[in-house]
C-alpha cells in the first residue's frame, strides 16, 4: 500500500517566524504543467508592514555584526542550500515550464548550484566591501578622514517571476551582504522555492527579521513598500518596466535609493558590483590629527 | 536650567569689543569688476536669452548690482543641444589626459582671478569676504585640479574596465556656495568626459559667469558647459528635458522630491544633495573651548547658510549650562555685518526672501515655548540680517528642532547618554551630517558608527575636500560629492559591472 505523502502549508516568513497571511489569503499555486501544487499565502498591506518592522528591528544588529560573521553566516545558508540540493532542484523543476525529461532536471539543477555558489560569491565579499568601496581621503589640511561604505538599511524587493530560486538568491544576497535587511516579494507563479528558501534561511544562523519573504502578487504589495516612509531602498528586478515608474514616484516620496536594472538581465552571468553598491551608503569621517611633532619633525 | 540663569545676571566677561571697535578693514569692491550686465554662456559664446533680465541684489546693502540674461524659450533646447554635440564630436572622444589638461587649466584660472571671484561672490551672495577668499574660491579650483587628475583614470575609479561617460548632465546649483557648488557639479562631470549644462541660483548668478570667462579663456571647446541663468522654471525645464542624460540637483528637498518624482521611469541617472538638520553632538568629557569654537563655526559659517549646519546642538545634561554660557559669550564676540569688511564674522542673508522665512521660522519657537537669545550684535540698517540666535529648552517636536532654518539659528537640546544622543541625533529623516565632541576615542568611533550621516565631524566641524565625499544618508539625498564616489555619480560603469 503506497503511503500518502504529508502535504506542506506554505506560509510567508516574518521576523524568523512563518505566519498566515494576517489577511487569511491563500492563492493557488500549480506546477510547470498547470497542476495543483500547493497553496501560497497571499501577502497584504499589513503583512509587507509587519515585515518591514521586522527587518527595521533586525537592522542595528545585522549591521552591526562584524563582515566576518556576516560571511560565514551566508555561506552557512550555502552550505544548508547544498544539503537540500535535490529538494530545491524538484521544486525548481516542477515550477518550470517544460518540467519533465533529463534535461529539465539538469536545467534545474544547474540552477540550483548556481545559486548555491552565487551565495558562496557573496560570503566572501562582506569583508571586502569596505577597502574595495572606501578608503582614506587625503584631504588638504591636518585631518585624518576616511570614507566607509555603510548599508542604507530597509530595502523592499520584488524578486524577478522567473528564475525561481536564482533570481531570488541574486537579489537578496547582495543586500544583506554588506548589512541592509530585507523585504522581498516572491514570483507569484512560482514562489514554493522562496518559501522553502525561508527554511533554509531560519536554520542558517540568520538572525530573524533579517530576510522577510512575502508570497503574493508584487503589483499589490510594492506599492506600500514603495510609499512606507521606514523602507530605505528599492530593488525593482521583478517588477515589469511598465510598473515601475509609479513605484518610483512613490519612492521620491521620502527620497529612497532605487536600484532597477533591465529587466532582461541573466542571472547565471558573472554577478558584477551594481547590486551591491545599490544599496550603500557612503559615510565621511574627519578628525583633526592635530600637530604633533611627532608626525613628521625630527624632533622625536 | 534655573540655575543657568542666575549665573547669567553676573556681567558677561569683557569682550574685544569693549575695549574698543576694529577699524573698518573693506576689501575694493573694485576689484570684482562688476559689470552692469552679464549674458547667458551658450555654445561657448556669451549671449542673450529669451527671458527677462533678473536684477541680481547685493545683500549686504540690498541694492542692485547687476542685470542677468535669464534663459527663455528655447534656450533649454538650444543647451541641452550645444551639450550634445560636443559631447559626441569631442569631449567623449577625446583622450583623458587631454580633457585632464583643460580642467588643470581652469583649476589655475580660478586661482588666479582668486581675489576678484571672491568680491564677486561676497558682493553677490552676502558672504563674508574672509570666507569667500579662504574657503569658497581655493576650494572651487581645488576641486577642478583633483578631478582633472581623475581624467585619464578612469578605469581605475572602481567601475570596471571600461566605465563610459553618461552623456548631458543637466545640473541645478544653490545659492550658498555659488562658485563652489559649480565647481563640485562640473569638474567630476568633464572629468568623467560628460558636457554640461548648468543652472545657477536667481539670486547669485555672477561668480559662474565669470567662470564662464575662465572657462572661455582655457579654450574649452564650445558646448562642453553651458549656463543658464534663470528661475526655477529654468531649472525644471533643465532636469525634465528629454535630452539629458543625468541629472544632479542640490537644493532642498521639496525640490529634491519633485525632480525625483519627475525623472520617475525615465531610467535617467539622478543624484541629489539635499538638506539637513545635522546634529552636534557635546559630550562632558569634550575640550569645552574646542567645542563653543565648532558648535560656532557649525551653525553661524555663512550665516547658517549651509545645508550641513550643525543646526541642533546636543549638549549632555551635567555640561550644558557651562557650554551654553560659553557660547552665548563667544557669539556676542562674533561681528556682524558689511561683507565686504575683512573683519566679518556673520555677513548677510542672501535674499530678503530667505531672510523672511527665517525670521518666520524663529517666531515658531518662540511660540512653541522655546526661550530665545540673540546676539546683542549690532545689526546695520540696511541689507538683510539676521543676529546669531539660540535657542534653548528646545523639545523635539518643536519646528526649530525639526525644520531646516537655513539661517543662524541654533536649537538646542540636552542629552543623558550616549545612547540618548544617538536616539535623537537620528530622529529626523534628514541624514547629512554630524558632529561629535569628545576626548575619548572609543566614543568618538563609536558616535561615528552609529549616527546615520554622511559626513561626520569629529572634534572638527564643516571640513571639506575635493578628496573626500559629501552627501546625504535618508531625505538628505542619494548619491556623492567628491571622491571616487563622487566621480561614479558621472560614470557609466563597466558593461560587465552594471548589474
Amino acid at each position: 500500500m503506497s503511503r500518502l505523502d504529508v502535504a506542506k502549508t506554505y506560509k510567508l516568513y516574518i521576523g524568523g517566524k512563518f505566519p498566515r497571511s494576517e489577511s487569511g489569503r491563500t492563492y493557488q499555486v500549480t506546477d510547470g504543467a498547470g497542476r495543483f501544487a500547493a497553496n501560497a499565502a497571499q501577502a497584504s498591506r499589513k503583512d509587507a508592514r509587519d515585515a518591514v518592522v521586522a527587518a527595521r528591528k533586525a537592522f542595528p544588529g545585522w549591521r552591526s555584526a562584524t563582515a566576518y560573521n556576516r560571511g560565514q553566516v551566508i555561506y552557512r545558508i550555502a552550505e544548508m542550500l547544498e544539503g537540500r540540493r535535490d529538494q530545491f532542484t524538484e521544486l525548481v523543476r516542477a515550477g518550470n515550464t517544460s518540467s519533465t525529461g533529463q534535461r529539465a532536471v539538469a536545467k534545474a539543477h544547474r540552477e540550483v548550484d548556481a545559486a548555491i555558489d552565487l551565495l558562496v560569491h557573496y560570503a566572501g565579499w562582506t569583508d571586502k566591501v569596505a577597502a574595495v568601496f572606501g578608503g582614506a581621503n587625503p584631504v588638504a589640511g591636518p585631518y585624518f578622514s576616511f570614507t566607509t561604505p555603510e548599508p542604507t538599511g530597509v530595502v523592499g524587493a520584488a524578486a524577478p517571476q522567473q528564475d525561481a530560486l536564482l533570481g531570488l538568491v541574486s537579489v537578496i544576497a547582495p543586500i544583506i551582504t554588506s548589512g541592509n535587511t530585507a523585504v522581498v516579494v516572491a514570483s507569484q507563479d512560482r514562489p514554493l522555492p522562496a518559501v522553502t528558501l525561508a527554511e533554509v534561511l531560519a536554520t542558517s544562523d540568520l538572525p530573524g527579521g533579517v530576510v522577510n519573504l512575502l508570497t503574493g502578487s508584487a503589483a499589490e504589495v510594492m506599492p506600500h513598500l514603495a510609499a512606507h516612509g521606514d523602507v530605505n531602498a528599492l530593488d525593482l528586478t521583478g517588477v515589469a518596466g511598465d510598473q515601475r515608474a509609479e513605484l518610483e514616484r512613490a519612492a521620491a516620496g521620502t527620497v529612497k535609493r532605487v536600484f532597477a536594472p533591465p529587466p532582461d538581465v541573466t542571472f547565471s552571468a558573472d554577478p558584477g558590483t551594481a547590486r551591491l553598491r545599490a544599496f550603500l551608503e557612503q559615510k565621511t569621517v574627519w578628525h583633526p590629527t592635530g600637530a604633533l611633532s611627532l608626525a613628521g619633525g625630527g624632533s622625536y | 536650567m534655573a540655575a543657568r540663569a542666575a549665573r547669567k545676571t553676573v556681567p558677561a566677561k569683557k569682550t574685544f569689543t569693549d575695549f574698543g571697535d576694529y577699524a573698518p578693514a573693506p576689501e575694493s569692491a573694485a576689484i570684482g569688476r562688476i559689470q552692469p550686465r552679464y549674458q547667458m554662456y551658450l555654445d561657448g559664446a556669451f549671449v542673450d536669452g529669451g527671458g527677462a533680465d533678473l536684477t541680481t541684489v547685493n545683500p549686504g546693502t540690498g541694492e542692485p548690482l547687476a542685470t542677468v540674461a535669464t534663459a527663455g524659450k528655447g534656450d533649454v533646447d538650444r543647451a541641452v543641444a550645444a551639450a550634445r554635440r560636443a559631447y559626441e564630436r569631442v569631449w567623449s572622444t577625446m583622450p583623458g589626459a587631454e580633457r585632464g589638461k583643460y580642467l588643470f587649466r581652469i583649476a589655475r584660472g580660478i586661482a588666479e582671478r582668486a581675489r576678484e571671484l571672491a568680491v564677486v561672490e561676497t558682493l553677490d551672495n552676502g558672504k563674508p569676504i574672509k570666507e569667500s577668499r579662504d574657503v569658497d574660491v581655493p576650494t572651487a579650483s581645488a576641486h577642478f585640479f583633483y578631478h582633472a587628475g581623475w581624467a585619464d583614470k578612469l578605469r581605475h575609479a572602481g567601475l570596471g574596465a571600461n566605465p563610459t561617460p553618461i552623456g548631458v548632465a543637466g545640473q541645478v546649483i544653490p545659492w550658498n556656495f555659488p562658485l563652489l557648488m559649480a565647481a563640485w557639479k562640473i569638474a567630476p562631470a568633464l572629468a568623467a568626459g560628460n558636457t554640461v549644462v548648468i543652472k545657477p541660483a536667481e539670486t547669485t548668478p555672477l561668480s559662474i559667469l565669470v567662470l564662464a570667462e575662465i572657462i572661455a579663456d582655457a579654450g574649452l571647446p564650445e558646448g562642453v558647459v553651458n549656463i543658464l541663468p534663470g528661475a526655477g522654471d529654468v531649472g525644471a525645464e533643465l532636469v525634465t528635458h528629454p535630452g539629458i542624460d543625468k541629472v544632479a540637483f542640490t537644493g532642498s528637498t521639496a525640490v529634491g522630491k519633485q525632480i525625483q518624482s519627475a525623472l520617475a521611469g525615465t531610467g535617467r541617472r539622478l543624484t541629489l544633495e539635499l538638506g539637513g538638520k545635522a546634529a552636534n553632538i557635546v559630550f562632558d568629557d569634550a575640550p569645552i573651548d574646542q567645542a563653543v569654537e565648532g558648535i560656532v563655526n557649525g551653525i553661524f559659517f555663512n550665516q547658517g547658510h549651509v545645508c550641513c549646519a550643525g543646526s541642533r546642538l546636543l549638549v549632555q545634561e551635567s555640561v550644558a549650562d557651562e557650554v551654553i554660557d560659553k557660547l552665548e559669550d563667544r557669539v556676542s564676540t562674533l561681528r556682524l555685518g558689511d561683507p565686504m569688511d575683512k573683519n566679518t564674522d556673520i555677513g548677510a542673508i542672501n535674499s530678503a526672501e530667505q531672510l523672511a522665512r527665517i525670521t518666520e521660522l524663529s517666531a515658531t519657537g518662540d511660540d512653541d515655548g522655546a526661550e530665545r537669545w540673540t546676539s546683542p550684535c549690532p545689526v546695520p540698517d540696511r541689507g538683510f540680517y539676521f543676529p546669531p540666535t539660540v535657542f534653548t529648552n528646545v523639545s523635539q517636536s518643536m519646528r526649530i528642532a525639526r525644520d531646516e532654518i537655513f539661517g543662524p539659528v541654533l536649537a538646542v537640546q540636552t542629552f543623558r547618554t550616549p545612547d540618548e544622543a544617538v536616539s535623537k541625533a537620528n530622529n529626523t529623516p534628514y541624514g547629512l551630517s554630524a558632529g561629535v565632541w569628545t576626548d575619548k576615542g572609543s566614543r568618538i568611533l563609536g558616535m561615528a558608527q552609529a549616527v546615520r550621516a554622511g559626513v561626520v565631524w569629529a572634534n572638527t566641524f564643516n571640513r571639506f575636500d575635493p578628496t573626500a565625499a559629501f552627501g546625504g544618508y535618508g531625505e538628505s539625498g542619494f548619491g556623492r560629492e567628491g571622491g571616487r564616489s563622487g566621480l561614479a555619480a558621472y560614470l557609466q560603469p563597466d558593461a560587465k559591472d552594471q548589474f
